[in-house]
């Protein structure tokens, strides 16, 4: 078959792109290697319980009526209305240390306030700060890098603000240990302390539903388990693309969301020498809580709390297999739904190293799952309610889990730290989009795939 | 199609796109995005609508003979004459 553009992945930048591509009258093919959609954003049933990967909450939650936004941005170039998501705003978050506790909603202001209650010396720095963040393109494809580390210290003079800023920003969206490029800070600020969280109801199927949907709709094609091995090139072009079945397609483009290296690796004669620096290596672990009342009923009303247990904020691939001493605790109860969800969760992330689960044989593995849950929750009710003896059922998935279902190297869901921001490659019909391409989070990787679809396909003639 | 229905066609494109705005005092002499809230993403879609509408292309270039309205019909007139 001959295609305008194939699209390798149906996660949110690939379904994205297809839309664009499809809505304007491009024959469009994607292909999926797993049987289920979403990508890093996903989700599965295990004993009659429904579980989402990724998506803790949606960032980027500005009310209907709102224009100049990536969220209102999203929905007018995928021709979708503010309703199809039913997102639900968050109740309140929580960015936790040992001393200090710093509150917000989707109410900026609030966050401000809190600010300046907490650090009052930095109440300037801080808006010195905000002045920088707000100044700043983040969506320029061209900018120069730069280390958000140096230019929030060389304005914040507290480190432990400046720590309790990068805490929830890291987890939510950085592929880099310990630093973060400034334009993805700036991008991460906006997305959940000047916007803010909220969640469908459906939880991610709901989000992943309409965009099917709406492809479809739209006359997009979708192959299913349908894994690319092999992209064929020559002179400077993908020739042809070899996928499991043994079909071959031919497409004028090719988009990728499967990662920069994860795609070179598709490529005949690719060279790893040329491409491995590039790998990322931070990966998490989360444990899935299934409790057997509301969070709200033991007086949590939390819905993601970001915590540290000291003051010094270590982001990186641990020499353990999991780092308990900071992580997220995100209750998907907590948003203002009209109704309550069936039952009562918690979902805890931390830190995860690859290489050590990816060692551990089979029996291991499973003991050490509840080694670290044991170790995790000891550590995570120091930051919320103790809900350990409400605990009905739980599921865990690691570096290795995320690693097998979305084929990406060391299961690092933020792909890797050098990211393609113009998404061009080497060759001239392949371009990178989603987690490589570099905007992050669910309303990045949307705006990913459709800016990728804009800028390589729709504005050439 | 005239000049004036070339423009009608236009704003009833910018209408679709961002149905929330009030398109009536637009000028024909000012740049449309001085007048209204339509970023670059929205503007790449009037130039797809035309294509998908009337199978019209405008390369990369020319995108800027779109700025006003009055541009707009004048560059698009001697294409969209015979529709």
């Amino acid at each position: 078959m001959d295609y305008d553009v194939l699209i390798i992945g149906a996660g949110m930048s690939g379904l994205a792109a297809g839309i664009r591509l499809a809505y304007y009258g491009k024959k469009v093919c994607i292909v999926e290697k797993h049987y289920r959609v979403g990508g890093l954003n996903s989700f599965y049933n295990l004993e009659g319980h429904k579980f989402d990967v990724g998506l803790h909450a949606m960032t980027n939650y500005v009310p209907k009526g709102v224009k100049l936004a990536p969220l209102p941005k999203l929905l007018r170039q995928l021709k979708l209305e503010a309703e199809d998501f039913g997102l639900c705003p968050q109740r309140m978050s929580v960015i936790k240390f040992p001393d200090k506790t710093l509150r917000f909603n989707n109410e900026f202001d609030f966050f401000v306030q809190e600010v300046v209650d907490n650090f009052p010396r930095q109440a300037d720095n801080f808006q010195k700060l905000l002045k920088t963040i707000l100044e700043y393109d983040e969506l320029n494809l061209y900018a120069k890098l730069i280390s958000a580390r140096e230019v929030v210290s060389s304005i914040i003079s507290d480190p432990l603000l400046s720590n309790m800023i990068f805490c929830p920003l890291m987890f939510y969206g950085n592929a880099q240990e310990n630093d973060m490029e400034f334009g993805q800070f700036v991008i991460m600020f906006k997305s959940i302390f000047c916007e803010g969280f909220a969640r469908p109801r459906a939880g991610v199927r709901q989000i992943l539903d309409v965009l099917v949907k709406k492809y479809k709709a739209c006359g997009g094609e979708l192959k299913m388990r349908c894994a690319v091995t092999n992209l064929k090139c020559a002179n400077g072009k993908i020739e042809s693309i070899l996928l499991e079945n043994g079909e071959v397609l031919t497409a004028d483009r090719i988009l990728s969301s499967a990662g920069y290296v994860e795609t070179m690796k598709l490529l005949n004669g690719y060279d790893s020498s040329k491409f491995n620096c590039h790998v990322g290596q931070l990966s998490f672990v989360e444990f899935i809580l299934i409790l057997n009342k509301e969070p709200a009923e033991m007086g949590y009303n939390t819905t993601i709390a970001f915590y540290n247990n000291s003051d010094r904020f270590d982001y990186r691939k641990p020499d353990d297999l999991v780092d308990v001493s900071s992580g997220v605790i995100c209750c998907p109860n907590n948003f203002q739904f009209e109704n309550p969800l069936p039952e009562g969760m918690i979902r805890i992330t931390n830190l995860a190293n690859f290489d050590l689960w990816d060692r551990l044989g089979e029996e291991e593995y499973k003991a050490q799952k509840a080694v670290c849950l044991e170790a995790t929750l000891k550590e995570v009710v120091k930051f919320a309610s103790d809900f350990r003896d409400s605990i009905i059922f739980t599921d865990i998935f690691t570096p290795k889990t995320i690693h097998r279902f979305t084929g990406r190297i060391n299961g690092a869901v933020y792909g890797t730290p050098n990211k393609t921001k113009t998404g061009r490659t080497h060759l001239d019909n392949l371009f990178i989009c989603g987690t490589d391409q570099g905007f992050l989070g669910i309303v990045g990787a949307m705006l990913s795939g459709i800016s990728m679809a804009n800028l390589h396909v729709l504005q050439k003639v | 199609m005239t000049k004036e229905q070339i423009k009608d066609t236009i704003l009833e494109i910018i209408a679709q796109i961002i149905p929330d705005e009030d398109l009536s005092n637009l000028k024909g002499d000012i740049p449309i995005r001085e007048q209204v809230e339509l970023d670059s993403m929205d503007f790449l879609d009037i130039i797809m609508e035309l294509r998908k509408r009337y199978g019209i292309e405008v390369p990369e270039d020319d995108y800027i003979h779109l700025a006003t309205l009055d541009s707009s019909a004048a560059y698009l007139e001697p294409r969209m004459r015979e529709l």
